[in-house]
């Protein structure tokens, strides 16, 4: 028995632990627990409002100023990045020699490197490769993860014993080696970046999905599906995954913080997105050397760009975790 | 409790023999040994004969059989990159990396049972949100970034400021030229590479264990104690944080392997001569051998550390022993 299984044995209410280290806080109480969404929920405002599952679930998430915060940030992030071409002051490739590197001022609001190309620019034309293999990365791996674990949960046995075996196969080589090395094989064009990142990270969806799948199978509603004659694929796909959904949706948002630092750090360490194109990561290895001197501000931007992004990432998917089951989330 | 430990180490010995398999395949897909010489000027002949010579015409199979005969006899070959013997080289970079990771596991356990705990005895205080607020900064903060940043605040930048003559914190290696064993020096250099190293799992691993102790505070057991009156520290210490420990180690066993992969940015970063840093070097040569074996000695690690943490646990928790 994986340490996992034995865990969850020996104390339920510590539920799956869902999450790696890098993927988010660790709150591991809601996951594998089922949440049916039954038309009365005790929200202590009257019973049977008849309000659509949607309104509360946006009325309890609203509630988080964090969360909202947080979306508010990241769709103006995705905004001005996505649409460089309208926000960037300059060119992200224009040199200026003669101007060389210069800190933070009024004509270049995040100083320029030593080829005198303006950072600012060059943060935001990077935004769109860090976020799009981000988001990118999140969606691929979730649906991916979301099949395998589904398939593995339902069906059980050989299918289920293949998947955990699988997953623990990766466990004993360290995450960051294995991306590495397979970036090395398969290339660093972005989009093989995307595709070997979504290949390490399909198994964390996977896991979250089959323990959902596993605490749903028992129940009674699944049973009067099977008993009407429902195939085994429209059991899950029309009854099992829409109460999954919630986890689901929390994995697949941390995915994307665990994807822009992995793909940041990949980057920095020369391995990930190479030059010309540029993301934050890579920003970072250029500015590596600039410690300790005035150019220190190349670490800053980028670095902080990271942070704040995966922060609010992190509150988007904590807000939404609360927002699915409010039973689960102790703040 | 010996067929206990033993049922694990019997579990992990096929997991470690196919992905050393997996790993050695992988590693001579993509690096090719005779590189070097299709570029020169032997042509199609002299890399034939390189490859008989290195046993590359034969079934992957056997050359796996082969290489692990090699392995287990302490055989594991040259460094195409430096020509040294791959054993030494890695034993003595194991033996820095070691030195982080036990550091970094003592600090980042201590400081997450503290943490996590305060948490959660005062839940909802100002504590509980300062430490919550820190954990999601540490958690989404990369590795690497931080230490970068903790170079230049805790290293460069104080000497400045404060106009000393040394950083007070060093950035490279662990040791000063010449300077051996604990000391005050050895302290200094550690303390930037080791706290870069944790702070993802010191924020991770707080949360968890603030977690754990909720739900064990939450029990009937501890309810039943303090209605018979036990006093509420008592209570907490020899019933509350045994029993939430015990889910810690699970959880710390899973990011030992976090852990081999963080030291490939710190090492770097920090100029430590260790596992991380030969992987770096090796990777980014495409030195085939010493990745091989370097992959196949950090899983075995890995597993080494993950039965010990299973052990650990099933000397904790009876319950489990006993299944």
């Amino acid at each position: 028995m994986s340490p996992d299984d034995e865990l969850r044995r020996a104390d339920p209410a510590l539920g799956d632990r869902t999450e790696q280290t890098g993927f988010g806080p660790t709150e591991l109480i809601p996951a594998a627990t089922a949440t049916l969404e039954s038309d009365r929920e005790p929200d202590g405002r009257g019973r049977g409002t008849g309000r659509s599952q949607l309104a509360r679930f946006r009325r309890r998430f609203l509630r988080h100023r964090l969360a909202v915060t947080a979306v508010v940030v990241l769709v103006g992030l995705a905004v001005v990045c996505f649409g460089a071409s309208w926000f960037a002051p300059y060119d992200p490739k224009t040199q200026d020699l003669l101007l060389g590197p210069v800190g933070p001022s009024g004509s270049h609001w995040f100083g320029t490197d030593d080829l005198g190309r303006d950072q600012l620019s060059r943060l935001l034309y990077a935004g769109r490769i860090s976020l799009g293999i981000g988001f990118a990365v999140a969606l691929l791996s979730t649906l991916l993860g979301t099949v395998v674990g589904a398939l593995a949960g339902y069906f059980g046995r050989a299918t289920d014993r293949t998947l955990m075996w699988v997953t623990d196969l990766f466990l004993v080589v360290p995450e960051l080696a294995i991306l590495a090395m397979a970036l090395k094989y398969f290339g660093q064009a972005n989009w093989t970046i995307m595709a070997v990142l979504a290949g390490l990270f399909w198994m964390y969806a996977a896991r979250v999905v089959r323990a959902q799948v596993l605490a749903l199978k028992e129940h009674e509603f699944i049973e009067a599906a099977r008993a009407a004659g429902a195939s085994p694929l429209r059991i899950v796909v029309r009854h099992i995954l829409p109460n999954a959904i919630g986890p689901i949706i929390v994995t697949a948002t941390l995915a994307v913080a665990g994807a822009i630092i992995a793909e940041s750090t990949l980057s920095f360490l020369g391995f990930g997105v190479q030059p010309p194109d540029t993301s934050w990561g890579n920003m970072l290895a250029n500015a590596e050397g600039s410690i300790g001197t005035d150019q220190a501000y190349l670490l800053y931007f980028p670095g902080l760009a990271i942070l704040l992004t995966v922060l609010a990432v992190n509150f988007l998917g904590d807000g939404l975790r609360d927002a699915f089951d409010p039973r689960s989330g102790r703040r | 409790m010996v067929s206990y430990v033993t049922r694990r180490v019997l579990l992990a010995i096929p997991v470690v023999l196919v992905a050393s398999f997996l790993l050695f395949v992988f590693v001579r897909a993509t690096f090719d040994p005779t590189a070097r010489l299709r570029e020169g000027r032997g042509g199609v002949a002299a890399v034939e004969h390189e490859r008989e010579r290195l046993g590359l015409d034969r079934p992957i199979v056997v050359q796996y059989g082969d290489w692990l005969g090699d392995f287990a006899r302490g055989d594991w070959g040259e460094s195409e990159r430096t020509r040294a013997d791959v054993f030494t080289t890695i034993r003595r970079a194991m033996w820095y990396t070691l030195q982080l990771i036990f550091w970094g596991v003592l600090l980042a356990a201590i400081i997450a049972v503290i943490v996590g705990v305060l948490s959660a005895i005062k839940q909802y205080s100002t504590l509980d949100h300062t430490f919550t607020a820190l954990a999601f900064v540490g958690l989404a903060l990369p590795p690497f970034f931080f230490g970068l940043m903790a170079i230049e605040f805790l290293g460069i930048r104080p000497k400045e400021w404060f106009d000393l003559s040394e950083p007070v914190f060093y950035s490279v290696g662990l040791h000063s030229a010449d300077r051996t064993g604990f000391d005050l020096d050895y302290l200094r250099h550690l303390a930037l590479p080791v706290l870069t190293l944790t702070v993802q799992i010191i924020a991770g691993w707080s949360r968890y264990q603030r977690a754990a102790m909720l739900d064990v505070m939450s029990a009937d057991y501890i309810r039943t104690a303090r209605a018979k009156g036990v006093p509420r520290r008592r209570v907490i210490w020899r019933h509350g944080l045994r029993n939430a420990l015990i889910p810690l180690v699970t959880v710390m066993a899973l990011d030992i392997g976090v852990l081999f992969g963080g030291v490939i940015v710190t090492e770097t970063i920090f100029s430590v001569p260790g596992m991380g840093r030969l992987f770096f070097d090796a990777l980014t040569a495409g030195d085939a051998t010493m990745l091989t074996a370097w992959t196949v000695v950090t899983a075995l690690f890995i597993v080494a550390f993950n039965l010990l943490a299973d052990v650990v646990y099933g000397w904790l928790d009876p319950r489990i022993r006993l299944s």
